[in-house]
C-alpha cells in the first residue's frame, strides 16, 4: 500500500513543501501575521477620541472653548496657532478646527468620516453649552456583537486568500520546476500514470489545506474570539472544495510554462485581481454595479461569500448552492484544460 | 529467429531548420553494449530519446524490444522493462537517496528493493542524504540507479558520464559492467573515446545526424590501416607542402594531417618511421619542439572520418 505510486508521489511532494521553509512561513505564517496586525489595527474601539482644536484668538475665550469641548468624552481639544492648526488639520492629526467669532467657524473636511463625526459632536457639544435642550427623551444601547467586528469580516477572507495563494503556488511552481529540471520527462520515462502524478498533488494539497484551516481559524479564535456560527462539517467541505478548485486552476495555469518566471507571471495575473476584488479586505460592494457580475464570477469571491455565511451567519451549506457551483465550475473547467494542454516534457 | 533488443529504420527529426537527425538505421542486439559516438550536437541525445519513446520522429520505424511505441498499455509494458538515464535530469533536491529511490521504484510492477539498488551503485552509505548535498558523482550514481531499479532488461544511458572526474567515470563503468554480465543489453551516448572503447561491444560514430561509421572499436582504428599516430611540432612552426609531400612518402606513413599548430601522421609500423622522420627533419635543418606518439584511437578515427577533433567539433 504504502509503494503505490499514488502514495509516494503524495509522499514526495509532502516532504518537498515542508523541506522548504519560505514555503511553510507564506501558507502558514504569513495569515496568520496578516490576520493579527489587521486584528489590531483594526480592532473595535470605536472612533475613540476625536481630535479638534480651536485657534487662537487672544481674548481667553479660545481656552474657554477648548474647556468646553474637553467635557465631552468623545473630544480631545487643543489651542493650536493659525499655522499649526492648518498643518495638523492638512496631515489628518485633528479632525476639525474651530475658529472663535460670531458666527463660530467650523472649519474641516467634509469627505472625512472622522471630520463630519467631530462637526456633530463639536457642534452638539457647544450649542449645548449654550443652552439648547433636546425634545426628545433618548437612550442609547450599544451592542458589541461578535460577528460584527472587522476581525470577524476578515478571517475567512484570508482563508479564502490562503486558499487561491497555496492551490496556486504550491502546484504551480512544483509543476514548472519539475519541467524546467526535466524531471517531468523523466517521470514519463516510467511507466508513471499521468492522473496519479496529478493526483498526487491534489491529495498532498489537501492533507496541508487540514494543517492551514485549523491553524488560521484556531488563531482567529483564540486571539480574537472569532467562532464558526456554522457547522463545521460544513466549513470543512466549503475548505475542501475550494482547495480542489484552486488546485486545478494551478494546474491550468502551470500547464505550459517552461520557465519558473513565466509562470510566476501567470500567477500573479490570476491573483492579483482576485486580491482586489474578491473582497478579501474589504467588501466587494464597493464596487460598482457595472463590475459586480464579473466581480461575483470570481471563484474566489465565491468562495468567500461561503465562507463567511457558513462562520459569521451560520447559513447551511445547502443553501450556498450558487457560490459553491461557481467555485466548483471553475475547478472543474481548469482541470480539464490543464490535462488537455499539459506539457509532459 | 531473435528479436534485437532495438532495431530502427529511416530515422529522421528536425526541429524547425536544424536537422537532428537524418535518416539513421540501427540494430543491437541482445545482450550487446552499444555506444553512439559524436561531438555534441550530432544527434545523439534526439536519437537516444526517440529510442526510448520520449521524442516522437518525423520518419522511420522503431522497435525496442520487439515492440512499437504507442501512446497507452503497450508503451507503458515496454516502459516497465527499460532503464533510462537522461542528460539533464535534476532530481529533487530536498529528497534523500532513499525516498527518490523508492519513488521510482513505486511506477514498476517488478522490481529491485532500495537496499539492493543502492548496493548495485554503491550509494548505501548515503541512503539518508539529501540529493541535494550528493556530489556530481554520486548524483550521477543515483541516476544510474533510478534506471537501474526496475530490473531493466535493456538501459539507456544517455552521456552517464560527462563532467564527472576520472574516479567517478570508473566506478559509473563498473556499475555498467556488472549489469551487462547480466546479459542485459545498453545503448549509451557519449563524447568520450575512451569510454566507447572500454564498454562498447560496437559504436556508431554519428556526425550530422547521421552514421559515419559503424563497427567494433577494435576494427574501426583498424580501418585507419595503421596503428599509430606521431603527432609534433615544429619550432619554426607552419610547414611548407613540399615537406608535407616528403613526410608522405616516409615508409610506414599512411596519411598526413596538419593542424594548426602541430603535423599528425598514422602510422602502421612505428619502428620504421621515427628514424626516417628525425632524419627528415635533422636533413631540412628544423627543430623539433615536442613529438609524441600514441596508440591510434577512436578519436583518431573521427578525425580521419571529418578532419576535425571530436571535443572542439
Amino acid at each position: 500500500m504504502r509503494d503505490h505510486p499514488l502514495v509516494q508521489l503524495t509522499l514526495c511532494r509532502m516532504r518537498e513543501f515542508y523541506r522548504e521553509p519560505e514555503a511553510i512561513f507564506w501558507v502558514f505564517g504569513f495569515p496568520i501575521v496578516l490576520a493579527f496586525a489587521l486584528g489590531i489595527a483594526f480592532r473595535s474601539r470605536g472612533p475613540g477620541e476625536l481630535h479638534v482644536a480651536v485657534l487662537r484668538a487672544g481674548s481667553g475665550k479660545d481656552s474657554v472653548l477648548a474647556t468646553t469641548l474637553n467635557g465631552s468624552p468623545a473630544l480631545k481639544a487643543v489651542v493650536l496657532d493659525s499655522a499649526e492648526g492648518r498643518q495638523r488639520l492638512r496631515t489628518g492629526r485633528i479632525a476639525l478646527l474651530v475658529v472663535p467669532g460670531d458666527p463660530l467657524v467650523y472649519r474641516y473636511d467634509s469627505t472625512r468620516t472622522e471630520s463630519r463625526l467631530a462637526r456633530l459632536e463639536v457642534d452638539a457639544v457647544l450649542q449645548h453649552a449654550r443652552g439648547r435642550t433636546d425634545p426628545a427623551a433618548v437612550r442609547d444601547e450599544r451592542v458589541t456583537e461578535p460577528g460584527s467586528r472587522y476581525i470577524d469580516f476578515l478571517i475567512p477572507g484570508l482563508l479564502g486568500m490562503n486558499l487561491l495563494g497555496s492551490g496556486i503556488w504550491g502546484v504551480g511552481f512544483s509543476v514548472v520546476q519539475a519541467r524546467q529540471k526535466k524531471l517531468l520527462k523523466r517521470f514519463m520515462a516510467t511507466p508513471m500514470r499521468r492522473s496519479h502524478y496529478l493526483l498526487g498533488f491534489i491529495l498532498s494539497r489537501l492533507l496541508f489545506l487540514f494543517v492551514e484551516v485549523v491553524a488560521l481559524i484556531g488563531f482567529g479564535w483564540v486571539m480574537f474570539g472569532v467562532g464558526v456560527h456554522g457547522s463545521l462539517a460544513g466549513l470543512g467541505a466549503i475548505n475542501v472544495l475550494g482547495a480542489l478548485s484552486f488546485a486545478g486552476l494551478g494546474l491550468l495555469v502551470a500547464s505550459r510554462a517552461r520557465t519558473i518566471e513565466a509562470v510566476s507571471g501567470l500567477m500573479n495575473l490570476v491573483m492579483l485581481p482576485m486580491w482586489v476584488l474578491s473582497g478579501t479586505f474589504f467588501s466587494y460592494a464597493r464596487f460598482p454595479d457595472a463590475m459586480q457580475p464579473f466581480v461575483k464570477a470570481l471563484p474566489l469571491t465565491a468562495l468567500n461569500d461561503a465562507l463567511r455565511a457558513v462562520m459569521i451567519d451560520g447559513t447551511s451549506v445547502t443553501r450556498l448552492t450558487a457560490p459553491l457551483a461557481v467555485v466548483a465550475v471553475w475547478g472543474v473547467v481548469s482541470f480539464g484544460v490543464a490535462l488537455k494542454i499539459f506539457r509532459w516534457r | 529467429m531473435i528479436v534485437p533488443a532495438i532495431r530502427c529504420a529511416g530515422l529522421a527529426k528536425r526541429y524547425g531548420d536544424v536537422v537532428a537527425v537524418a535518416g539513421l538505421d540501427l540494430t543491437v542486439a541482445t545482450g550487446e553494449c552499444f555506444g553512439l559516438l559524436g561531438p555534441n550536437g550530432a544527434g545523439k541525445t534526439t536519437t537516444i530519446e526517440i529510442l526510448e519513446g520520449l521524442t516522437v520522429p518525423d520518419a522511420g520505424d522503431v522497435e525496442v524490444l520487439g515492440m512499437h511505441w504507442d501512446d497507452g498499455a503497450g508503451g507503458r509494458a515496454l516502459r516497465e522493462r527499460l532503464g533510462i538515464q537522461l542528460q539533464e535530469t535534476q532530481l529533487g533536491d530536498k529528497l534523500t537517496v532513499a525516498e527518490t529511490l523508492r519513488l521510482f521504484r513505486s511506477f514498476y510492477r517488478r522490481s529491485h528493493t532500495v537496499d539492493e539498488v543502492l548496493q548495485l551503485v554503491g550509494l548505501e552509505e548515503k541512503r539518508r542524504s539529501w540529493v541535494g548535498k550528493l556530489s556530481g558523482g554520486q548524483k550521477q550514481r543515483l541516476a544510474v540507479a533510478c534506471a537501474l531499479v526496475s530490473r531493466p532488461d535493456l538501459l539507456f544511458l544517455d552521456e552517464p558520464t560527462t563532467g564527472l572526474d576520472p574516479q567517478s567515470r570508473r566506478s559509473l563503468w563498473e556499475i555498467i559492467g556488472d549489469f551487462r554480465a547480466g546479459g542485459n543489453t545498453v545503448l549509451l551516448t557519449t563524447h568520450y573515446m575512451e569510454e566507447a572503447e572500454r564498454l562498447c561491444d560496437r559504436v556508431a560514430i554519428m556526425d550530422h545526424g547521421k552514421v559515419i561509421a559503424l563497427d567494433t572499436p577494435r576494427q574501426l582504428i583498424a580501418s585507419l590501416g595503421a596503428e599509430h599516430v606521431v603527432e609534433f611540432a615544429l619550432a619554426d612552426g607552419a610547414a611548407s607542402d613540399a615537406f608535407l609531400s616528403e613526410l608522405s612518402g616516409l615508409p610506414g606513413v599512411r596519411s598526413v594531417r596538419p593542424a594548426v599548430d602541430r603535423i599528425a601522421l598514422t602510422v602502421k609500423e612505428l619502428h620504421r618511421t621515427l628514424p626516417a622522420l628525425m632524419s627528415l627533419i635533422e636533413r631540412r635543418g628544423a627543430v623539433l619542439s615536442s613529438l609524441t606518439t600514441h596508440d591510434a584511437t577512436l578519436e583518431d578515427v573521427f578525425v580521419a572520418l571529418t578532419g576535425r577533433q571530436l571535443r572542439d567539433a
